[in-house]
């Protein structure tokens, strides 16, 4: 072999092993754990779940109709969700329609945290079994969605929200859905 | 020493009380050929609970949920492909253990293999020319 | 206070490995005789004060120090005594630990063994093996202190995570550790060569045994890993393509392919770059394996700790080590291109090169497969998953290639094969393994054998049939009173890739033919499936040292007799532990069975998984016999004497002996 092709060969391994300790340093600061819904832009999937209040009651898409509304799944059992719930009454006390989504709950535990901890929702779905909110990609909690005025997805958290989130994000994303909303 | 002989008599009535909430393992379908796609649909789908296990194995409580799907769809007569379809459209490719093969993984299902025929053309020009070196180290090809 | 000796020395270990480095290098590169005699020196150092370091560790560990952050952390006074010492390294800064001690252990077993070696060439051995402690002492030291007080120290400890209790954790990663560490040595040949810029047949020599012990290692540590995961995670896997376990298959592959290309280079001073870009891979994968399971970047069953300041460590260790390394190659890789004779097409040679060929392509798959759902996270083309259909549709079909070759490789001989050589020596087992089919086709015909089935007994057969050929052939002739040798070599060759064979028919039988169902029973019911039955006769609370959980009784009968009697479990570790499921299993050699409890379903049912597994012994066995094969070849002669006798001269390329070809070991 020629000289020059020898170390082209001897390169091609010090370039492959350079992409690849760029890609793992990239990798570093990702959370392998969250999965990004695929979900966000396509119309809001079927809910049809009865009320948590009020077992004779439904809960149904219609909900989402001409509100831009946050959908946020709970429960009463979930640790993580206590650290979000002071954040979700602040947004609800800053206007932003909230519905709740109880999820593999019993009514009675779940209407006593709403009644200690207080209730930032504007209704509640209740999904004992949890199957209805497959259809929204849910796969833990909390999980919180951000359903335009015209029944479309817009965002999803993954986790307790934060302040900062809420505050820096959610919010002027919720407002901006509503601008948007009395211009058309 | 009281408290740790309890324990066991408590675990028991923790496990039993949370029974209604428990994971659904259901006995095996009547049709043989439903239950092995079954079987071969459950190992093919990653549990987002417990991410380093299939549903079929997987404790967690969804993996519960998304097997009985996996049942409701096949008794609906949905076939795999419907399935699996039905699954992406909500929790995106990850829920898959086999990626499917579309142009963003080509490099993926068909880098092994390249890099092999890569491979296997640089070793046969080099036996090649080493098969040239040995003929004129030896003169004719000796007869074996 | 053996908490502070612990550290200090460590500390001084870490000086002991920054002179061995130093004078290892330094005194090679200048040629001062003064400088190098200290680092055989300094390399005992290090081993002494690492194992003083580490026995500190042990030992606050054993007592239970709650004054120690990572004892509070991760040990138990309720722990019994096995447990407590192995669960030194049940996390990640004792990992870290066992990792640094297995280095300064090969370190000082070359620093012994490489007396008969030339000056130069052993210091910048030393010297390399010097680098790459110091490496690792400065990410304990500055990111992974495993000696940091707690204070006030805890009351309680903190418990292991209870899947790792048990007797195999003591084995399992001490085994696998010594594997990957003992890359390092062929990596530190291959650099320190390359340095050096003289690679010969001697080299490939020196090299051999050391890679030979390591990939002994590695093998035993991935069967044991795998035999763990079977019994311990309760629903009877034993390999996931799970990173981590991906993250020790890379180099074992990439280890095999180097044994055998060290065997070309050592016998005809060929492919000798190719060698020494090997060795540098192997070692390389095994630091990226260290830095997968650390870094959190990849989801991962075995994960340690989720940080990414420690992971950004072992980047940066990781890329300085293999580009260093690569760069070297680089820059002396050209001088040694051109070596070695020529070859017929139809020589062991050439199928060495296909065995180096389609292990290294495996290995790449087995990469890509675990990196890819990284990079596409990375380049922001969403999530995806690549889990066990991938490997299987891809990996699985690069290996047929090999389990053919495998059986004919050993029968060519260097240089220049026969065919008819070659078919005198394999008439037989074709007969035989033809034999095979028609038996199989007449049996198994209406049997609905998957075709995974057929190709994997098939290959199977193959390479049991091949194997043992060579052995049996000289046996016969020595039978015959001619003057033939049968080198510990040899033997070990036959009985490793035997050990493959096995291993092919234990995979694809178990997989291929293995059942499972779930049923919800009670007490009293009983369950049939795959011939036997599982009688539930009864369940109640249990415990045990520091765990509560509730025990089954199974009675499985076959054919209406008795065949065991079984308690799967399923247990809860305080003081905050979790759940383990231990599943019963019974094992009948060609098959075990295995009955697990999964959680009650009220009115007195229990879920339950039965599983069928035919031949997974095989698994487990064949591996073993792999690593006894290499252990005996370890054995032979060549490198008992070499161990003896004269101090070994520098010689030149040594390669072309050519009575050699037919009498010698591979």
């Amino acid at each position: 072999m020629k000289k020059k092709s020898r170390y082209l060969i001897g390169v091609i391994p010090l370039v492959l092993v350079a992409g690849l300790l760029v890609a793992l340093w990239a990798g570093l600061s990702h959370q392998p754990s969250i999965i990004p819904s695929p979900l966000i832009g396509r119309p809001a999937p079927p809910l049809t779940l009865p009320r948590l209040a009020h077992p004779d009651r439904q809960v149904t898409r219609l909900v989402f109709k001409n509100h831009v509304t946050l959908l946020n799944v709970w429960a009463s059992w979930c640790v993580s969700c206590q650290y979000e719930h002071s954040t979700l009454l602040w947004l609800q006390r800053h206007g932003v329609r909230i519905i709740g989504l109880d999820y593999k709950d019993h009514r009675i535990p779940a209407l006593a945290y709403l009644k200690k901890y207080g209730n930032p929702y504007v209704q509640v779905a209740y999904d004992r079994r949890g199957l209805a909110t497959i259809n929204w990609g849910v796969y833990g909690t909390p999980e919180t969605f951000v359903v335009g005025p015209h029944g479309h997805i817009r965002y999803k958290y993954v986790g307790p929200i934060p302040q900062p989130v809420a505050r820096r994000t959610i919010l002027p994303l919720v407002q901006r859905l509503r601008l948007d909303e009395s211009v058309s | 020493m009281n408290r740790i002989r309890i324990l066991p008599v408590l675990l028991m009535a923790f496990l039993l009380a949370n029974a209604a909430r428990a994971v659904e393992n259901h006995p095996p379908l009547a049709n043989p050929v439903l239950e092995r796609r079954y079987q071969h649909l459950t190992e093919e789908i990653r549990c987002l609970v417990c991410q380093d296990q299939n549903i079929a194995n997987s404790p967690a409580p969804l993996a519960a949920n998304l097997r009985y799907e996996v049942r409701r769809l096949l008794f609906a007569g949905a076939t795999n492909a419907a399935i699996k379809r039905y699954l992406t459209r909500r929790y995106g490719d990850f829920v898959l253990y086999k990626p499917p093969v579309q142009p963003d993984t080509w490099l993926l299902w068909f880098g092994p293999f390249a890099l092999l025929l890569i491979g296997l053309t640089m070793i046969l020009l080099l036996i090649r020319q080493k098969s040239r070196l040995y003929k004129r180290e030896h003169g004719r090809t000796p007869a074996s | 206070m053996i908490a502070e000796i612990g550290l200090y020395a460590l500390i001084l270990a870490f000086f002991m490995a920054a002179s061995q480095t130093f004078f290892g290098l330094a005194g090679a590169g200048t040629g001062r005789l003064r400088w190098m005699a200290i680092t055989r020196p300094a390399a005992f150092g290090q081993l002494f004060f690492m194992a003083l370091s580490y026995g500190c560790l042990t030992d606050l560990f054993v007592t239970s120090n709650y004054s120690v952050r990572y004892v509070a952390k991760y040990s138990n006074a309720l722990m019994p005594f096995f447990y407590r010492v192995a669960g030194v390294w049940g996390a990640h800064e004792g990992s870290m630990m066992l990792w640094m001690l297995v280095l300064a252990l090969w370190t000082g077993m070359v620093a012994v063994f490489s007396r008969k070696l030339p000056v130069v060439f052993a210091n910048r051995v030393l010297g390399v093996l010097g680098a790459i402690a110091c490496g690792f002492f400065l990410f304990t030291l500055i990111t992974s202190n495993p000696f940091v007080r707690l204070l006030p120290p805890a009351l309680h400890g903190g418990t292991l995570n209870p899947i790792l209790e048990d007797p195999l954790l003591v084995i399992h990663p001490p085994m696998l550790y010594m594997g990957y560490v003992g890359l390092s040595v062929a990596f530190a040949f291959a650099v320190a060569a390359l340095i050096g810029g003289r690679m010969d047949a001697a080299w490939a020599r020196w090299t051999r045994p050391w890679t030979l012990a390591a990939w002994i290692f590695l093998t035993v540590g991935i069967v044991l890993g795998s035999f763990w995961s079977y019994y311990e995670l309760g629903w009877g896997g034993w390999w996931f393509w799970d990173p981590v376990e991906n993250a020790s298959f890379m180099p074992w592959l990439i280890a095999t392919a180097l044994i055998h290309s060290l065997a070309v280079s050592e016998k005809r001073g060929a492919f000798k770059s190719w060698t020494a870009l090997l060795a540098i891979a192997g070692f390389s994968l095994s630091l990226l394996g260290t830095f997968l399971v650390r870094s959190g970047v990849l989801i991962s069953i075995h994960a340690f700790a989720m940080d990414p300041r420690r992971g950004m460590f072992i980047l940066v260790l990781l890329g300085v080590m293999s580009a260093l390394a690569l760069a070297v190659y680089v820059w002396r890789a050209p001088l040694l291109w051109e070596d070695g004779g020529g070859f017929r097409f139809l020589s062991r040679e050439t199928l060495i090169l296909f065995n180096n060929i389609l292990l290294v392509a495996g290995a790449a798959a087995v990469f890509i497969g675990t990196i890819y759902p990284l990079f596409i996270e990375v380049f922001g083309l969403g999530r995806l998953s690549v889990g066990p259909p991938y490997f299987d549709h891809v990996f699985i079909p690069i290996m047929f290639p090999l389990f053919i070759l495998i059986g004919i490789g050993p029968y060519l001989s260097w240089k220049s094969g026969s065919l008819r050589a070659l078919f005198r020596r394999l008439w037989i087992s074709a007969l035989l393994w033809l034999l095979v089919c028609l038996l199989l086709l007449l049996l198994a015909f209406d049997s609905h054998w998957p075709p995974m089935t057929w190709l994997g007994v098939l290959f199977g057969s193959w390479v049991l049939l091949t194997a043992f050929v060579e052995p049996i052939r000289r046996l016969w002739l020595r039978f015959r009173r001619e003057p033939v040798r049968l080198p510990n070599g040899v033997l070990g060759m036959s009985l490793a890739h035997f050990g493959v064979g096995v291993i092919i028919l234990g995979i694809t039988v178990s997989t291929t033919l293995g059942v499972w169902r779930d049923m919800p029973l009670k007490p009293g019911q009983s369950y049939r499936m795959a011939g036997f039955r599982y009688r539930f006769d009864a369940i109640g609370p249990a415990r045990g040292r520091n765990w509560t959980g509730v025990r089954a009784t199974f009675s499985i009968f076959h054919q209406g007799r008795l065949f065991a009697v079984v308690h799967p479990e399923k247990r809860h570790f305080f003081p905050d532990g979790g759940t383990t499921t231990n599943a019963a299993i019974v094992g009948g050699g060609l098959h075990d069975l295995f009955v697990s409890l999964g959680n009650p379903l009220g009115q007195g049912k229990w879920s339950l998984r039965f599983r069928y597994e035919p031949m997974v012994i095989f698994v487990w066995l064949g591996g073993l016999l792999m690593a006894l094969g290499g252990l005996l070849a370890l054995a032979d002669r060549r490198y008992r004497i070499a161990l003896e006798v004269r101090p070994y001269l520098p010689i030149e390329d040594s390669s072309n002996s050519p009575d050699q070809a037919e009498e010698e070991s591979p």
